[in-house]
């Protein structure tokens, strides 16, 4: 046989007399072969852009600016110390949970509304509201920098209207700070929308039923049916969404670029301008890495979600 | 509100049928709210892209109006070259990534859910977890790995990032798509003596078509509206794609020609919108496979 010199290092040979089971055994070696020759692929892009570069991240983080010195965590050491790296893990925070929060609420009460009308109208509906999510976000968000321009804002030219005065939307911090969570929120709620519609359409009709009999009013049934039920979905996505909405680049880069002052930088765009327009990789690395803890918490949670999830539909 | 009594059925009925009708419209109202307010970038969009410049400066009226609609900003971006560059650059890793993407998460994710190996569970795990490593994280020690690939300023080397972004969740879609179905099916293949690549061909990929599909969308939404990436590794004309050549190409200083920007964002996103409009259902049932199965 060919493809016998092909077997993985470790596989027991076949120690049974009988010919059949003797060629039943290396029919399964040969599948478990072309099994892992299937995945190589895989395994060999994963491996050298995502877990050796993630490994790399952190010896690059460790040494000085002309990366010719180890200075161990002299690096992190140096960022927390400034002021504007103090900003940027204030910022990132507030960004990421603030959005989250008014994402999943927007996106509930969205997913409610829809949940409440016809199918055939259904479609129609959230094709409309899924528009946000469709745009590729680096674009949509050139619109928000042009209905945010200081001289020709559109939403200024709304205020006056009203005779209010003109709001420098991107030039004071806290405003800034607010339209970059605005403009998170509107990308990321149909998201939301979506996973929590699909949820509620598989809640059995007959728990509402069975609430109803027992004389549960719809706020009880909200609390009592709903959301036990939607539990699991509500918690994946919630630290999904943390995950990417932490890790976030587009928006603030192209709406402020971290100005005014560094006051909406957060860690991605941080690490893009200390590592690659600064030209201080190992700084920009350390920077990035800080995302670490918070992203590896929120992925074991989504894990064991996922798999708790599984494990449900299997039984 | 008093409790309703057992004789009054009739009652009870058309005050339900009220109170289900009252909901229903309520929720077209708020639904028609959430549009409106969803909509207003796009809107604005399109209502900028059809102004001349001088309309634009001009400042006289409301700037959610268009006074004298023209297709200037348009005709100008189809006959630049730099413009089609972009479009066409994007559109070859696009297609690239797609293929690429789809063969590598169609072969592991066949491999993981029917065959396995030793050490294939772990696998399975390590993928979902890749999913969950966003590319801010890794695109400065990528600088350097690119760096050394000599493919800094070479489009390539998006072809060969890009695939690391959409095959850990095509992968994910698929196992999930391969283990729904049933094992007899291909079993009574492998009796009537079909090697394992006949039974991926002839029916797992047929069968799993939606989740094809679905993984398919994701993947090309990926390379189509990556920013970070391309931002990082090019920084001349002829090698950057839609996302980042736009804003590089159409904001000369401080001189933004809004017209034209907003023109372009509208010509880019059409791809994306036109796939959507056809496809979306087969992608919202992928992306919410886990979560509604059961």
């Amino acid at each position: 046989m060919a493809d016998g010199t092909t077997i993985p290092v470790g596989m027991t040979p076949a120690r049974s007399n009988a010919g059949g089971s003797s060629s039943m055994k290396r029919f399964a070696n040969r599948k478990s072969t072309t099994a892992f020759l299937l995945c190589l692929p895989l395994i060999l892009l994963v491996g050298c852009f995502v877990v050796y570069p993630a490994f790399y991240a952190i010896y690059l983080s460790m040494l000085n600016k002309k990366m010719t010195a180890f200075v161990g965590l002299g690096n992190f050491a140096f960022l927390l110390k400034r002021h504007t790296f103090q900003l940027v893990i204030f910022q990132s925070c507030l960004f990421a949970i603030t959005a989250v929060v008014l994402k999943a609420f927007f996106g509930f009460i969205l997913a409610h509304l829809m949940h409440n009308i016809p199918g055939t109208t259904q479609k129609i509906w959230r094709g409309l509201l899924l528009v946000p999510w469709v745009i590729p976000l680096a674009l949509s968000t050139l619109t928000w920098w042009w209905m945010f321009d200081p001289s020709y804002s559109a939403f200024n030219w709304i205020l006056n209207q009203f005779g209010l005065d003109n709001v420098p939307w991107l030039g004071v911090g806290w405003i800034a700070r607010l339209c970059t969570i605005t403009v998170n929120v509107w990308f990321g709620t149909p998201f939301f929308m979506i996973m929590y519609l699909a949820a509620l359409k598989s809640v059995p009709e007959q728990l509402y039923e069975a609430a109803s009999i027992d004389g549960a009013n719809a706020r009880q049934k909200l609390f009592f049916v709903t959301l036990p039920m939607m539990r699991n979905i509500i918690s994946i996505t919630v630290l999904f969404s943390l995950i990417v909405t932490f890790a976030d680049f587009d928006i603030v880069r192209i709406l402020t670029s971290g100005g005014p002052q560094d006051q909406t930088h957060v860690f991605a765009t941080y690490a893009f301008q200390i590592g690659i327009q600064s030209g201080d990789i190992p700084l920009g690395a350390a920077d990035s890495l800080f995302m670490f803890p918070i992203l590896a918490f929120a992925a074991f949670f989504v894990l064991r979600g996922v798999t708790q999830r599984t494990k449900e539909i299997a039984a | 509100m008093s409790a309703t009594t057992a004789d009054s059925h009739v009652f009870r009925k058309t005050s339900l049928h009220r109170q289900r009708l009252w909901a229903l419209w309520g929720s077209y109202a708020a639904l028609a709210v959430f549009v409106v307010i969803f909509l207003v970038p796009p809107f604005y969009t399109i209502v900028t892209s059809l102004k001349s410049s001088a309309e634009i400066s001009a400042q006289s009226g409301s700037p959610w109006m268009v006074n004298h609609p023209t297709l200037d900003n348009f005709w100008y971006l189809i006959t630049y070259p730099n413009f089609q560059t972009y479009y066409l650059n994007s559109a070859m890793i696009t297609v690239v990534t797609v293929a690429v993407s789809m063969t590598i998460s169609v072969m592991a994710a066949f491999s993981l859910s029917r065959m396995g190996f030793w050490g294939s569970q772990t696998l399975s795990t390590g993928v979902f977890l890749t999913y969950l490593v966003p590319p801010s994280l890794l695109f400065i020690p990528l600088f350097q790995i690119v760096g050394w690939m000599g493919l800094i300023n070479n489009i390539w080397c998006l072809a060969l990032l890009y695939p690391t972004l959409a095959v850990p969740f095509c992968t994910w879609i698929m196992i999930g798509y391969f283990s729904s179905i049933p094992k007899e099916l291909d079993e009574a293949a492998l009796i009537d003596g079909a090697s394992y690549v006949q039974i991926l061909l002839k029916i797992f990929i047929p069968v799993a078509m939606p989740g094809i599909i679905a993984a398919t969308i994701f993947a090309f939404t990926v390379a189509w509206g990556a920013f970070l990436y391309p931002l990082a590794y090019l920084y001349t004309s002829n090698q950057m794609v839609l996302t980042v050549g736009i804003i590089s190409d159409l904001i000369r200083g401080d001189v933004f020609q809004w017209g034209k920007i907003m023109a372009a964002c509208l010509l880019a996103s059409l791809p994306p919108i036109v796939i959507y409009a056809f496809l979306m259902d087969y992608y919202v049932a992928g992306l919410t496979a886990g979560a509604t199965k059961g």
